[in-house]
């Protein structure tokens, strides 16, 4: 491990000082994802391995070029799962790629109680910085509000910080049962619906609409579980449903070549009024979009609407994939940039061309 | 005793390199300029400059630490806050931003040459939206009066710190505030969805959004606990959950403390995630029992706190399982909430911990360190071998699902020898949390208190990079400066020549 972190220590200092970009990649499963990758590449996977894993301590503690699928079947042995279920695209993902590309699946949006993204289960992080310093934020407990909490600003960050050498994620136990339940409905009637729910304390942990008809995924102890479908109504669907291949995007709605965007908006915002295909995920919050509309009118559509949109797979990367934030947002996020990666070496341009 | 104490540290820290970091004295021109300029934004009654007036300001919650400020501006709108944030970045006068001063490290103390800058007039719920469930509200509004606007909707604001019926919204984002319910429903970071603030330029800024995601680097954890270093907040959206149908709470008794801690880590090995999970120890116990009555057993090593929420049925199955784990964890008694009525009292008595150690004793140190779970028993242990090295009691609560510690050192604040124990008990026991490989500070902040242990838990290039995350925000260094990040100066006199993983700490640094 020291060696391997010499090795990457010493790449980084020779990129800074021949001024040559590096391009960090690992199974290379999120190659689309972002604006064009450009660089040498910069390998992580020798750093690799499950640091620390105490199950009675909700965390784990990974190297960055862990495999992804190694670490969630180590989780699995236990019981336990990573709660943000990331998608892998692939089998080289990485754990490193998956805090980097910041990417949360169907569980992103479970009601009630513990939810969240990347970030919020990220609660430590070591980077190597545009100096080659390691960096260690956070640390493997739960609460620490020692220091600025950079550890979690890595979680989607797309590697222009810096290359990251080791997270601590926490981990929750897997639910004592799951079930999936079918609605026939139109977009309007789920989107409706899929909001009143969220303000009742129920056990949702996943929905998916499309071409109407809205799948609600339940997750927790039995009793609760019963009790849920007694107020829900709906059609039980037999066996796991269909929550490993939306998070994995080989549903039939996302195979094809037309663009595929991500449009991250309030739950309550109203239809996007495209006549596109459409799916529809966290209780509302997450809709994806085949189109091959202009950008500027999908990225307008989804500002009006209170969010943003990403070109997330295939189209013309050229013009930039991701929505741009506002000009005193940008101002602290070049500055960061500038602090960290000084020689801007990391990543140019993945995420916006002034980072 | 504590104040000559401050102005040592000052003087230290005006040596800094990494930052600019604005002089304790201001000379008389830009003073004026400065109060003609605050004069134009505010009307009279809204700028404090008299000391019988800034004097109620010159400390928060953690009174060992006081300074008076040069004034105090307490602004009703943002463009005012902006206004008043353009003047002093132009003077370059240092702002220290405040709540409800309920704060225990620190966050809040003011910079002598510098402007205090209240937001007790924010004080307004601005929406609360039951169908996106959540909640618009500006900083100065308590955390429990959120909760309070959102019970018709039959939903709440998750985050319950102890003081959440005088702290603030905006103190909790300064904080990442946390509370009992931390380890099932998050911290204010996880509850919180927008924050919306100025930077020390008076740049207008928004943090997250009502989307789940925003593009771009996500600042939003960077802002949420930086003890009001990165921006002053003017607005922040919360999430709401539903409020639970049911909740009971389970109070086990424990022989020994070793034994309680055991039973915590039992619990979530058995893949059970309990709303709330809290222990007290015996002196704990004893301590707050004739201030609450709340039936703890007084004869037990520490008492465990453990509550389920959810569905009536939800609620039955699981109070089964826990009593299951607990009595396999040794526990000598179990009692079970009958009604709310009784889970409340259950609880009062941890939520009154601080009050009845502030009768119990002239004053308390609470301390802050958070530690991995199966280390609690040893910690235990550990604390009571320093009470009696430093001759003071010692009473442990802790938020035990989450490792959170608040071990509250008794001692008298009128003898300068007791003041100078507790400080160096308080330090003892932070360095142990990090030498267990936990943090010094879990959910009351750095502020002034902690700066010396940062220098044990973080290494000079980390600190470093916290400087510079400082700098991107606000590279004047005028919005609260001096808290949080010690200087690498400060680390190498202090910890001077101390040593760590058998290494010197900070080798590269020329000796003084």
């Amino acid at each position: 491990m020291e060696a391997e972190l010499e090795r990457l220590t010493g790449r980084i200092r020779d990129a800074v000082a021949s001024a040559t970009p590096l391009c960090i990649r690992a199974g290379g499963t999120k190659d689309f994802y972002g604006n064009e990758p450009r660089g040498a590449l910069l390998d992580p996977r020798p750093l690799s391995g499950i640091v620390a894993y105490e199950p009675s301590e909700l965390v784990v503690t990974a190297l960055a070029g862990t495999s992804l699928a190694e670490l969630e079947r180590t989780l699995a042995g236990q019981g336990q799962m990573l709660p943000f279920e990331p998608p892998h695209f692939g089998e080289g993902a990485t754990v490193g790629g998956c805090v980097a590309a910041g990417l949360a699946g169907p569980r992103r949006a479970s009601y009630g109680t513990t939810c969240g993204g990347v970030r919020d289960f990220v609660l430590g992080a070591s980077l190597v910085d545009g100096r080659g310093n390691l960096l260690r934020f956070g640390g493997q407990v739960m609460k620490n509000v020692a220091g600025y909490d950079v550890a979690r600003t890595l979680a989607g960050s797309l590697g222009v910080l810096g290359v990251i050498v080791e997270v601590s994620l926490k981990v929750l136990p897997r639910p004592v049962a799951e079930e999936t339940l079918r609605f026939d409905m139109l977009e309007t009637e789920a989107l409706s619906r899929l909001n009143d729910w969220g303000g009742k304390p129920l056990p949702v942990s996943g929905s998916a609409w499309a071409e109407g008809r809205l799948d609600l995924r339940l997750s927790g102890a039995p009793p609760a579980l019963a009790a849920a479908r007694a107020a829900l109504g709906g059609e039980p669907v037999d066996g796991p449903g269909p929550w490993e291949d939306l998070r994995e995007h080989r549903l039939r709605f996302f195979a094809g070549d037309a663009p595929l965007w991500r449009l991250s908006l309030p739950s309550t915002a109203g239809p996007l009024g495209f006549q596109d295909p459409l799916l529809i995920e966290w209780g509302g919050a997450l809709r994806w979009l085949r189109t091959e509309r202009p950008a500027d009118e999908i990225r307008a559509r989804a500002a009006e609407l209170g969010g943003h949109a990403t070109l997330f797979r295939g189209g013309d990367r050229t013009a930039g994939v991701f929505t741009r934030p506002s000009a005193a947002l940008m101002t602290i996020q070049r500055r960061l940039k500038a602090e960290f990666d000084p020689a801007g070496i990391f990543n140019p341009g993945r995420m916006y061309a002034e980072l | 005793m504590a104040r000559s104490r401050q102005v040592r540290r000052r003087r230290r820290s005006s040596r800094l390199e990494t930052i600019a970091e604005p002089a304790n004295s201001i000379d008389p021109a830009r003073r004026d300029a400065l109060l003609a300029g605050l004069r134009d934004i505010l009307r009279a009654d809204s700028l404090l400059l008299e000391v019988e007036d800034t004097r109620p300001y010159e400390c928060d919650g953690l009174t060992l630490h006081r300074q008076l400020p040069m004034a105090v501006a307490l602004p009703e709108t943002e463009s005012q806050v902006e206004r008043i944030l353009r003047l002093c970045h132009g003077l370059g006068v240092p702002v220290v931003p405040r709540g409800a001063g309920t704060g225990l490290s620190g966050g809040a103390l003011p910079h002598a040459s510098g402007l205090l800058l209240s937001l007790a007039r924010f004080d307004r719920i601005l929406a609360v939206d039951p169908r996106a469930r959540s909640a618009t509200v500006q900083p100065g509004v308590r955390n429990l009066a959120i909760s309070e606007a959102a019970a018709p909707h039959r939903l709440y604001y998750a985050p319950d710190p102890s003081s959440q019926i005088a702290c603030t919204i905006g103190g909790n984002v300064a904080e990442n505030a946390g509370g009992v319910h931390c380890l099932k429903y998050g911290l204010t970071l996880h509850n919180v969805l927008r924050v919306r603030g100025l930077t020390m330029a008076g740049e207008p800024v928004e943090f997250g959004s009502h989307a789940l995601d925003g593009p771009g680097l996500d600042l939003l954890p960077l802002v949420v606990g930086s003890e009001g270093m990165l921006a002053v907040v003017t607005e922040v959206t919360v999430r709401l959950v539903p409020t639970p149908q049911v909740a009971r709470c389970i109070m086990a008794s424990f022989a020994d403390v070793e034994d309680a801690g055991n039973a915590v880590a039992s619990l979530i090995a058995a893949g059970i995630v309990p709303a709330g999970l809290e222990m007290l120890d015996q002196a704990a116990a004893r301590l707050v029992e004739p201030f609450v009555s709340a039936g703890y057993d007084l004869d037990a090593a520490a008492v465990l706190l453990c509550e389920s929420d959810g569905t009536a049925a939800e609620v039955e199955e699981e109070i089964e399982r826990m009593s299951r784990v607990l009595k396999a964890a040794r526990a000598t008694g179990i009692r079970v909430s009958t009604d709310e009525a009784e889970r409340q009292r259950f609880w009062a008595g941890r939520k009154n911990a601080f009050p009845a150690a502030g009768r119990a004793s002239p004053a308390y140190y609470c301390m802050d360190g958070t530690i991995p779970r199966r280390y609690l028993g040893a910690m235990l242990k550990a604390i009571q071998a320093m009470e009696r090295k430093y001759g003071l009691g010692c009473p442990n609560v802790f938020h035990a699902g989450d490792g959170n510690l608040h071990p509250l050192i008794l001692f008298d604040d009128s003898d300068p020898g007791s003041v100078a124990r507790a400080e160096a008990f308080g330090a003892e026991i932070l360095e142990e949390s990090v030498r267990l490989g936990g943090t010094i500070t879990g959910e009351h902040g750095v502020g002034v208190e902690k700066l010396d242990q940062m220098c044990a838990q973080f290494d000079p290039a980390t600190l470093e990079a916290f400087f510079a995350v400082k700098r991107a925000f606000d590279p004047a260094g005028l919005l609260n400066p001096g808290k949080v990040i010690p200087t690498l100066h400060r680390c190498a006199e202090l910890g001077g020549m101390r040593v760590h993983s058998g290494q010197e700490r900070f080798p590269d640094l020329p000796r003084f």
